[in-house]
């Protein structure tokens, strides 16, 4: 590209009234040894996890050791890192760029095995695998909507306490909704440390404290209630799972809330991903709100697949015009009495040959520099030439007709992201311009890492 | 045509969208729908720019031809107490339980509940019918939980059979499945034309054909509109840069000689035509992925002007004309 490509749309006025607009600097954040734990979260399907992949790698590349812990990574993206075994374990990521002393280390969360992993560090070896057989807590192993959540923030604590790495890179899952990311491991946790739980654990502790015998009366109904939802055997299973546990419940509490704590510290930094996309925003705005509310730092916002064009001074409606004019002459004939002009090389002579530059600048102006807008006419004949400039001028209304869609995709984006920063000023922001296709190796997240890093989108350069 | 069409997709296709205009589509001629949302994210309200849905079904949207749409966010925990006032005249022990965190651990821990009550919710009301004996919807459209979770979501039996062997809630699993393995119930996926939703598309399908859960159709969403047949590309590489710039100047765009302003756009133009071929082509390989997929499937235009309401019924008409409804 021979000029930097204008940000998207500095031709709309609606944009000053908004800036200036706080730029979060990606790079002073992870250089920051004091930074130790990112945790990159938004809506599904906006680039979560190639963003905490990119992060993490340029912060390796720049001398830092990383862990980057992925949720659900895309094949291919996980064959790059070498993470696509699912063993549970940060394995070190080849082919990275190490001479500034950094390491890059990826894994990617198993659930089921990392609440495997608690159990049988804190029970004894019969209660473990008493729990471990037992069917609700298979289910709640494996199954459970929060559970994935809930191991995340344990896996996060677990690496954070190792303190082998610098700094921890975190995915978050795709939940249905970004709160159940905050919500999930205090839910967990405060069920498997509840008063629910001391109601289904009362039968199995049958003759208990005279004084509870009492209370005993109306747990024994609860149960019974939840008996006939759940079904009796549901039931005991759930009660064979809790006293297997019960030594364990403590910990649950306590581990969910050390994290939760961790994740307020200064040393964490939230990032929210998003697309100029209305839906994506507006569940950004939410979390942003949302993390304020719980006192999680945030960092700023990551706005992922923002276009942008190296035209972006020829509005869409100029262009469809143009296209117009090129596709049928006939109208720009009528309009202007221009007979024959599309076929007009301007001031040049038909007979040159395509290939040859053009006249350089400095010789006497053409009239067609003077007012760029005006051409100038002075060829009304029909050019003997047109059919073989036919295809030329078929290519360039297709031209013109892409780049009228890529401008109206970038208004659409400029008013998605303007609506957010109107409501959210004091949230930095950082683009990342749009790719044609899908990022699966290191040289993509590096370059993904350059996009973030830069403080406005570039056109994607094609190799 | 089956009368309970569920909708999945990956996160960010659109599927809320997709569910949304199908509901339409099938309201036509005086018909009638309801569009049943699961995940507690108010999307349909959005969509149809109205206040968030309560839980209970009511009219959203007047479809060409007189046809009715109708909705209803399905709240689990109000389902459950629902239930459990319907077969047990709980009363003040529902919210007991309500208060004592029973409720909260049966619909959102208890593994396979939450399913069961949320895909039982919906069944219902494909079956319910009004005193002339007639169905009371003639379609119903579930905004369901992405591709990932799909099967897992509507396979509610395999999810409680080894938990609740018996008891209500082993009844109504059973009831439900019944309902989603027959030809009542087809399941469509949302895609887009990119490789990791065509990816999970493919995974989606070869999870539900093993479930035996009927698979319905693919829809592309969001395709954008072919700009540049294969011919232009090829000249894309080829064309002397010279001669594109004296068509934009023909076409009265400026100047085509150097640092003119048609030749000045000359480069960015053709780089936005590369990265178009680049696209064109992922595009390509994408499609003869669905295509062996052995399932219909269909396309919906990405809207330029962004998603509104206008634009759902543009959709809904689009999901007629090609015979979707």
């Amino acid at each position: 590209m021979s000029r930097r490509p204008e940000p998207a749309g500095t031709h709309d006025p609606a944009r000053h009234h908004l800036s200036p607009t706080r730029t979060l600097d990606i790079d002073p954040l992870i250089e920051d040894p004091d930074t130790r734990i990112v945790v990159c979260c938004g809506s599904g399907g906006v680039g979560k996890t190639t963003t905490a992949a990119a992060l993490g790698l340029r912060a390796a590349e720049r001398g830092r050791k990383v862990v980057v812990l992925t949720i659900d990574p895309a094949r291919r993206l996980a064959q790059s890192m070498g993470i696509d075994s699912l063993d549970n374990t940060p394995r070190r990521v080849k082919g990275i760029d190490d001479s500034a002393g950094g390491e890059l280390h990826a894994m990617m969360l198993d659930m089921k095995r990392t609440f495997d992993e608690i159990v049988e560090a804190h029970a004894d070896a019969e209660r473990a695998a008493a729990i471990l057989g037992n069917p609700f807590y298979q289910s709640l192993s494996a199954g459970f909507a929060g559970t994935q959540e809930y191991m995340a923030m344990e896996k996060l604590g677990q690496l954070r306490s190792r303190d082998e790495w610098d700094l921890i890179v975190v995915d978050t899952p795709p939940s249905r909704s970004a709160l159940d990311f905050l919500d999930a491991p205090k839910r967990l946790g405060s069920f498997l440390d509840g008063k629910l739980i001391r109601v289904l654990l009362a039968p199995a502790k049958v003759g208990g404290r005279a004084g509870m015998k009492f209370l005993n009366v109306g747990m024994s109904m609860m149960t019974g209630a939840l008996g006939k939802v759940l079904g009796g055997q549901l039931l005991k299973d759930v009660q064979t799972f809790v006293a297997a546990m019960d030594s364990m419940f403590g910990g649950f509490r306590t581990r969910a809330d050390a994290t939760y704590k961790l994740l307020q510290a200064p040393g964490t930094a939230f990032l929210v991903v998003a697309a100029p996309e209305r839906d994506a925003l507006r569940e950004a705005a939410y979390f942003v709100e949302r993390l304020a509310a719980e006192d999680m730092p945030l960092a700023g916002l990551v706005l992922n697949r923002v276009h942008g064009s190296g035209a972006d001074r020829l509005s869409a409606e100029r262009a469809l015009a143009a296209a117009e004019n090129l596709e049928d002459p006939r109208i720009v004939d009528q309009e202007d009495g221009k007979a024959g002009l599309r076929n007009s090389p301007d001031t040049y002579d038909s007979s040159e040959s395509p290939a040859t530059p053009d006249v350089p600048d400095g010789g006497s102006p053409a009239p067609t520099d003077v007012d760029p807008t005006d051409v100038d006419p002075t060829d009304a004949d029909t050019d003997p030439d047109a059919d073989a400039e036919r295809p030329v001028d078929r290519l360039t209304a297709g031209l013109l007709r892409l780049h009228a869609e890529r401008m109206q995709l970038l208004s659409r984006e400029q008013r998605t992201r303007d609506r957010f920063i109107a409501l959210h000023p004091e949230v930095a922001v950082t683009e990342v311009a749009a790719l044609p296709g899908d990022v699966h190796d290191l040289t993509g997240l590096r370059d993904i890492g350059d996009r973030l890093a830069a403080d406005r989108p570039e056109l994607p350069t094609t190799p | 045509m089956s009368r309970l069409q569920v909708v999945s997709g990956k996160g960010g296709t659109g599927k809320t969208t997709v569910a949304a205009a199908l509901a339409l589509a099938l309201a036509t001629e005086g018909k009638r729908t309801l569009l049943v949302e699961v995940e507690g994210r108010q999307g349909i309200a959005q969509l149809f720019e109205t206040e968030a849905l309560p839980y209970e079904e009511r009219k959203i949207a007047v479809a060409p031809g007189g046809g009715e749409v109708f909705a209803l966010a399905i709240d689990p925990e109000l389902a459950l107490l629902d239930y459990l006032q319907m077969f047990y005249k709980l009363g003040s022990a529902g919210r007991a339980l309500r208060k004592l965190g029973a409720i909260d651990f049966a619909t959102t821990i208890a593994p396979g509940v939450r399913d069961v009550l949320l895909t039982g919710k919906a069944c219902e009301a494909v079956r319910r019918k009004d005193r002339n004996g007639r169905f009371v919807y003639d379609y119903v459209v579930m905004d369901a939980p992405p591709t990932g979770r799909i099967t897992r979501f509507l396979n509610v039996n395999d999810e409680v059979a080894g938990l609740a062997k018996i008891g209500p809630i082993h009844n109504q699993a059973q009831a439900v499945m019944r309902v989603l393995k027959s030809p009542e119930t087809a399941v469509h996926l949302v895609t887009l034309l990119e490789e990791m939703p065509v990816q999970e598309t493919a995974d989606g399908i070869a999870e539900l054909r093993a479930a035996r859960l009927p698979v319905g159709r693919v829809i592309v969403n969001m395709v954008r509109p072919q700009v540049l047949d294969a011919d232009a590309l090829e000249l894309v590489a080829a064309v002397p840069r010279s001669s594109v710039a004296r068509a934009l100047s023909s076409a009265g765009l400026g100047g085509a000689r150097r640092g003119g302003h048609a030749e000045r756009l000359v480069e960015p133009l053709l780089a936005q035509a590369e990265e178009y071929a680049e696209r064109y082509a992922l595009e390509t390989e994408q499609r003869a992925v669905l295509a062996d997929l052995d399932v219909p499937l269909h396309e919906l235009p990405l809207l330029p002007e962004g998603m509104d309401l206008a634009g759902l019924y543009a959709l809904a008409r689009q999901l007629r004309e090609q015979d979707v409804s």
